[in-house]
């Protein structure tokens, strides 16, 4: 009997493993062979523990599983049947191109990922020049999925034109933005697409080494990868002559050390060099002088791991998807309080309405959405008045969205806003890297100043819009940059939790 | 009882160092290995590390302080982080933190009086759909309630 269970921190988090000893346990006691793989999550999290039974040739999912299912399960007649998993409606609705394989295969299997397509792009790059890489990537549109959405192919290009003795290929893997999971589960389910993704960034602009700068908050995360390195390494994926091309490339997988703005790119190169996550200032671009001063593309995992399918399938292919200048699919992680949360690959240009309320189930308790939050810690709340908003760079921007790294938290009506927003100011003040006073003193401020208005100062409201702007026009990143985003979403489309305070203070 | 000073290995310091000195940018590889081996990152690893890299112990004490992960002293026998960001907020994990400090008689960072517990907090565990979520050593852990926490508790001997 072929059975398949998760080993993605999400589904061990609510208890996979342990439904994976009752399983085993089970089979013992009715003297039934099993065989458990384990493999990376379908990204359906409410289902999780979700098991898999191969059942004529198709896998039957049972979920979310306890371990007392384990013998029904094992019976055929488990209450928790879902049926075949491929039918589900969540994963019919989704076109999976980045994410093709997680929860399919065994990730560290290199031969389940060959047998589903896995090396085929970097066979095929390793016939092609660095200039017809870099081409193919620029006919995709594929865009930065970190959350700045900037084209890669053009990154790609500036450093293969870029004269220098070493160049480099460090991928962004500090997802530190809350309702972001995507880079997490990429990495636990299906690391080889990393590797191959950054293999071919290396061919494509003359880089013979990469690191990936991974956040210490993922544990799992850093263990398959190093794993997978290794496995990748040893099967000459990596190293000095990667598939017999004559061209060398090889990955180190680096560890961060709890700081949020080393997911800035120039934080990060600081870091990786052993210094202070302090942001630099750019120019000089990263590509140009990066790790070392040397020229280094800096990209997401995403943006990295969505590379093989283009050189696999063709650039046309995944540019036919999308809409406007957001082409190929957007790898939606719907999070916070909603019903059905999860990982969603789908064409840009969905709307909120549809992602939160549809796919989403609304609420987890059943109370009425107030609002999501989009992009991150950084991101607009967006108010249910605008969720008829298309999901794609310049469509939600236009709308005061920041799409970001695609990751959105639901609220619900129990949502204290002025609490949301004087958190972000907190977590500003906290994860400020300090070099600029709008954010490292601004922040602090910005708490203090909320704070008068709970209790009821409303000439407190006046000042933290004013200082809002400073923070904005006065920081050198994102950080500093974008905490305005979500306080002033909030006090412009949720004005009664801040004016309320003066009542609940008299 | 000795302090946790007073068992530190200098060979073993010297040794850890030297098998990482080779990596590009190695400090931040040196110190996780460090805290990995003792626990802490121990005073009597500053001078030889500075050394070894050429910088001064004032900018080796700016990386350090920089970062959340490194610690100068010992913690607990456990460390519980609990996700503060918004994912879990929006599911009730702000209440959550509070109730677990007030059991606990913790502020933020702080150490039962056994040495059992330190309670930290995190932002993110990327855990956002089966919040809230909480990590106790290396090992994560989500959907957690009232009653979950309990035994996450009991079982760190808290």
């Amino acid at each position: 009997m072929k059975i398949t269970v998760p080993m993605d921190s999400a589904a061990k988090a609510v208890g996979a493993d342990e439904v994976v000893q009752a399983l085993l346990a089970a089979a013992k006691d009715k003297g039934l062979e099993i065989d458990i793989t384990r493999t990376g999550t379908r990204g359906m999290i409410w289902l999780e523990p979700l098991i898999e039974v191969e059942i004529d040739g198709q896998r039957h999912g049972f979920g979310p599983a306890t371990p007392e299912d384990a013998a029904a399960i094992l019976d055929g007649n488990s209450d928790k049947a879902l049926g075949p998993v491929e039918a589900l409606d969540w994963m019919k609705r989704q076109t999976r191109l980045t994410f093709a394989r997680v929860g399919i295969i065994d990730p560290l299997s290199l031969d389940d990922y060959k047998a589903h397509g896995g090396l085929a792009g970097l066979k095929r790059a390793a016939s092609m020049t660095g200039q017809e890489i870099t081409d193919e990537v620029k006919a995709s549109g594929l865009r930065g999925r970190g959350g700045a959405g900037f084209p890669t192919g053009i990154k790609w290009q500036t450093v293969h034109d870029a004269d220098a003795p070493q160049k480099y290929i460090v991928c962004n893997a500090d997802e530190g933005d809350s309702g972001t999971f995507a880079d997490r589960m990429l990495m636990e389910g299906d690391p080889f697409t990393l590797i191959e993704g950054m293999a071919i960034a290396g061919l494509g602009v003359g880089a013979t080494k990469g690191y990936v700068y991974l956040r210490s908050e993922y544990p799992d995360a850093i263990d398959v990868m190093r794993k997978a390195v290794d496995i990748a390494r040893k099967a000459g994926v990596l190293g000095a002559d990667v598939l017999g091309s004559g061209r060398a490339f090889d990955i180190e997988i680096r560890m961060g050390a709890g700081a949020y703005v080393c997911g800035e790119e120039t934080s990060l190169l600081n870091s990786l060099e052993g210094k202070r996550g302090v942001v630099r200032a750019k120019p000089p671009l990263p590509a140009l002088e990066g790790f070392l001063g040397r020229p280094t593309v800096v990209n997401n995992v995403i943006s990295l791991a969505t590379v093989p399918v283009i050189f696999e399938k063709g650039a046309q292919h995944y540019a036919d998807f999308g809409l406007g200048r957001s082409r190929g699919t957007v790898t939606l992680q719907i999070a916070g309080n909603v019903a059905h949360g999860g990982l969603f690959e789908t064409a840009f240009g969905i709307a909120i309405d549809e992602v939160v309320n549809d796919l989403g189930g609304g609420t987890l308790s059943g109370r009425p959405v107030k609002a999501v939050q989009i992009g991150g810690p950084l991101g607009s709340y967006m108010p249910v008045s605008k969720f008829d908003a298309k999901l794609g760079y310049e469509e939600l921007d236009s709308q005061g969205g920041l799409l970001g790294h695609a990751g959105l938290v639901v609220f619900d009506d129990t949502a204290d806003m002025l609490g949301m927003a004087r958190f972000a100011m907190e977590f500003c003040a906290v994860e400020s890297c300090g070099k600029c006073t709008p954010c490292r003193i601004g922040a602090v401020r910005g708490v203090e100043t909320i704070d008068r208005i709970a209790q009821g100062d409303m000439d407190a409201l006046p000042l933290l819009a004013d200082l809002c702007e400073t923070m904005k026009d006065g920081s050198l990143c994102a950080l500093g940059g974008f905490t305005p985003l979500p306080v002033m979403s909030a006090v412009t489309h949720f004005p009664d939790a801040f004016s309320h305070a003066k009542e609940a203070a008299e | 009882m000795p302090s946790p000073e007073a068992t530190i290995d200098n060979v073993e310091i010297d040794r850890i160092i030297s098998s990482h000195i080779d990596l590009e940018g190695p400090l931040l590889p040196i110190l996780h290995a460090l805290q990995d081996a003792f626990g802490f990152l121990p005073s009597q690893a500053h001078a030889p590390i500075a050394d070894a890299l050429n910088i001064s112990r004032a900018e080796l004490h700016g990386v350090i302080s920089f970062y959340h992960d490194f610690h100068n002293a010992p913690k607990g026998r456990h460390v519980l982080k609990i996700c503060r960001a918004e994912a879990c907020q929006s599911v009730g994990g702000t209440a959550l933190a509070e109730k677990t400090l007030a059991k606990l008689g913790l502020d933020w960072h702080g150490t039962t009086a056994d040495g059992a517990v330190t309670v930290e907090p995190v932002y993110c565990l990327g855990l956002c759909a089966c919040a809230p979520a909480v990590m106790i050593g290396d090992k994560v852990i989500g959907r957690v309630d009232a009653a979950r926490m309990d035994t996450i508790i009991s079982e760190a001997g808290a």
